[in-house]
């Protein structure tokens, strides 16, 4: 902990010598919202901008969503830290995870992906809940999470970001841009970070969080010419991330494949390539036609003491789009073509699960938009898959203004999908369960396509009260599984089961948000959540396993006005968590059981941020200051080769209380 | 056989016919349309709507300019600013008639230039 705190210091002093810069520049820039809600958008969409990202401590996407209500940021499992996200209480396999529209986040990638983009690249981030377009594929069920990253047409020429905190984590952003003409413009961004000491605030002998280095490197080129209608973006991507886990005397070069100690090690390196061009029809801005092609090489090479898993996948994605309207512009539609290949070299222990899935698709999409209080999407698609057979994708969206400042919508559709059993739930590796498939028939490692349907209802109103903004809100979604690959640790501490659904399976949820203005920049916003996700398992119905019934969030933000470009930025997010339903263990010893349900417990997160000038801030901020720890997070921890070792069940943070401090640098 | 060549021969001629007279399928026009607030602004593109052949049709609140894509084979500019004042809105071309803007909204009674 000591070498910790030096670190910080050493780090916080390097920071200061930065801060001498003094650069003058005047500029006005209009106050933004963090996350906007429209009215006039026929999907429950909202979008994220940057200055929403900047509240969260850092770092990556993962955990940029810490303080919006669409989406519930969890704790994936003891030993790896990484953050998963939920979206109407189902996991991110069923939402439809793209970067600029290219799905991002899929297969392989699955429990990490989103740790792999880092927030400084991000320009913004659309939440769409419920079922989404048909334009970018068939998979999504409960939601679309799109990120735009920034572009190099309009970025500043440098940009960094060094950032640094109590649990050793440090990280440092560098982007270089620069207008190679007044057509041409091309971006660098520079990404490293790493955990270099060890924690272990529960004293159980194993690491709270992972060392780990990551290094990410970008470089895209955009083209835009006004008179000729093109656009262009063309991405090149490397990314190596290097995870170690496990008990604090676990020595990777002495244990690995011994029992000597328990480790692990998740080591992921990742290459994209993507293309985009646009054209705009000349004298006919509203016919357009978009081509996008995407390469990617994505391989996991990992240990969990002595389960082996490595994955390799090399996906290529292509998808034309066509834009135009129907007499005017209240009919549009948009139409095109989809196709994908993924090569999967999967490995689990001994056995060989590789397999070549590769898909085609047509969709076509109509919008009727009224101009004034209506509009309705109705999108469908075909698609051929070599697994999933030929089937067909309806999805339905309508928005209706019934008065001023109020917004109804309604949407419903259908998701398939291929589990990726293995990736998705790679941190059951971290446990002695036995993996069992217990289907054969399928063919996707003997199981079923996964279907479901989504239907929601939502309901928006803004007003004022005592003459301030406030805005009130419901949502109520329900997805129905048809089938499912249920992952069943409801039956044995000792087993994860895979199996096709038998019976019902369905996850309700229920949002009301609330929002004010409580005096000039100081800004509330709460959200309520209630979940009812249902699953019928071999041994009974049970809630999802690691789902809390109940959420709430509250988030407050004040920022003084903008005096000489100085200003100061306060933030603190308060997120309360009901009790969850853990994974059956009661055959289990007693000293090696959790209870049926997980206490209820609050994590809070504050900051705080000087803006110095238009190009120099500095944050310094807390994460779970309240010191809320899961008492028991690994089961068996003193015999981790043992039967009862299980570290996969994180209802809470680990680490404790963390303090973080960093800063921003752009030169204009 | 002989037909189809002639039936070819014809729809040809009509179609070079029709290209003579050189109609815009996709006429860029902006003018000028009094009026004041939001609901004025759905009023104008509902009418600008209402006219065939007009593709886009957007009006900005602070410029009061009108600007359509139109199909000129379709309909005329004419017809476009007859639309737009019938809906009680003068137009640079067409004043609408008294009765027209007397139904307005209270909160739409622009200043009407003289």
């Amino acid at each position: 902990m000591q070498k910790n705190i030096m670190l910080f210091v050493v780090f916080l002093l390097s920071v200061s010598a930065f801060s001498q810069e003094n650069l003058e520049e005047v500029k006005i820039t209009k106050k933004q919202k963090g996350i906007k809600k429209s009215y006039t958008l026929t999907s429950n969409t909202s979008l994220i901008t940057s200055k929403e990202l900047l509240k969260a401590a850092c770092c990556n996407l993962a955990e940029s969503f810490e303080t919006n209500p669409s989406i519930d940021v969890n704790f994936s499992d003891a030993l790896t830290g990484t953050k998963q996200i939920k979206m109407l209480g189902l996991t991110s396999p069923y939402l439809m995870i793209t970067e600029e529209n290219i799905p991002s986040v899929r297969g392989a990638s699955q429990a990490y992906g989103l740790s792999f983009t880092p927030g400084t690249w991000i320009e913004s981030v659309q939440i769409t809940k419920g079922a989404g377009s048909v334009i970018n594929g068939y998979e999504s069920i409960s939601g679309q999470i799109n990120t735009e990253l920034l572009k190099p047409l309009n970025d500043v020429p440098f940009f960094l970001n060094a950032y640094g905190s109590t649990d050793s984590r440090f990280e440092l952003n560098t982007h270089f841009n620069k207008k190679i003409s007044d057509k041409w413009a091309t971006s660098l961004f520079v990404h490293g970070n790493a955990r270099v000491a060890k924690n272990d605030m529960n004293n159980d002998g194993f690491l709270d969080n992972p060392l780990g280095k990551q290094i990410n490197v970008l470089n895209r080129y955009q083209y835009y010419d006004p008179e000729s209608g093109l656009v262009s973006f063309i991405n090149f991507r490397y990314m190596n991330d290097k995870k170690q886990t496990g008990e604090v005397d676990f020595d990777k070069d002495r244990d690995r494949g011994t029992t000597n100690h328990w480790g692990s090690e998740i080591n992921t390196e990742r290459f994209d390539v993507s293309t985009k061009i646009g054209y705009v029809f000349k004298d006919m801005p509203y016919q357009s036609i978009g081509f996008q092609n995407a390469f990617n090489s994505h391989k996991q090479d990992s240990y969990f003491g002595l389960n082996l898993y490595d994955i390799k996948q090399n996906s290529f994605y292509s998808n034309l789009i066509f834009n135009s309207i129907i007499n005017n512009t209240m009919h549009k539609f948009t139409t095109g073509l989809n196709f994908s290949y993924d090569q999967y070299q999967e490995f689990v222990n001994a056995n060989d699960y590789s397999r070549i899935d590769n898909s085609v698709g047509a969709f076509f999409e109509y919008t009727y938009d009224n101009t004034d209080n209506f509009s309705v999407i109705l999108g469908g698609r075909v698609d051929n898959h070599n697994r999933l057979g030929f089937f067909v994708t309806p999805r339905l969206h309508v928005r209706y203004n019934p008065w001023k400042n109020g917004v109804i919508r309604f949407s419903a559709g259908r998701g398939k999908r291929s589990a990726n059993i293995f990736a998705e739930n790679q941190q059951l590796f971290a446990s002695s369960r036995t993996f069992s498939i217990l289907d054969n028939n399928g063919k996707i490692y003997g199981l079923n396509p996964e279907i479901a349907w989504n239907y929601g209802i939502s309901f928006s109103q803004k007003f004022k009260i005592f003459n301030k903004n406030a805005e009130a809100g419901f949502d109520f979604y329900r997805t129905d599984f048809q089938n499912q690959a249920v992952v069943d640790i409801m039956q044995s501490p000792q087993d994860v089961l895979f199996y096709n659904l038998k019976g019902s399976s369905f996850a309700n949820s229920f949002q009301f948000e609330f929002n004010y203005e409580l005096i000039h920049n100081l800004n509330l916003r709460t959200a309520y959540k209630y979940y009812d996700i249902q699953t019928d398992y071999l041994r009974g119905t049970f809630q999802r396993p690691l789902q809390a019934k109940h959420r709430f969030l509250g988030n407050l933000e004040y920022e003084t006005t903008m005096n000489n470009d100085k200003q100061w930025k306060f933030d603190f997010t308060f997120n309360w968590s009901g009790k969850q339903q853990l994974p059956y263990t009661a055959s289990n010893p007693a000293a090696d059981q959790f209870p049926e349900f997980s206490p209820s417990y609050a994590v809070m997160n504050a900051q705080v941020t000087r803006v110095f000038s238009s190009v120099f801030e500095v944050y310094v901020g807390g994460e779970n200051i309240g010191n809320y720890k899961q008492q028991k997070a690994i089961l068996g921890a003193n015999d981790p080769f043992g039967p009862n070792f299980d570290a996969s069940v994180a209802y809470a943070p680990i680490f404790g209380q963390m303090y973080y401090a960093g800063l921003r640098f752009k030169i204009k | 056989m002989r037909n189809l060549i002639l039936i070819a021969m014809i729809t040809f001629l009509g179609f070079s016919a029709q290209a003579q007279t050189k109609k815009n399928k996709n006429l860029k026009y902006t003018t000028e349309v009094n009026g004041n607030c939001e609901q004025c602004k759905k009023r104008i593109e509902k009418a600008a709507y209402g006219v065939p052949g007009v593709k886009t049709a957007t009006w900005d609140i602070s410029s009061h300019q009108l600007a359509v894509i139109l199909n000129e084979e379709k309909s005329s500019t004419a017809d476009l600013n007859a639309a737009v004042a019938k809906a009680g809105h003068d137009t640079k071309e067409v004043k609408a008639t008294d009765v027209a803007y007397e139904n307005l909204h209270s909160c739409c009674k622009y200043e009407r230039e003289k």
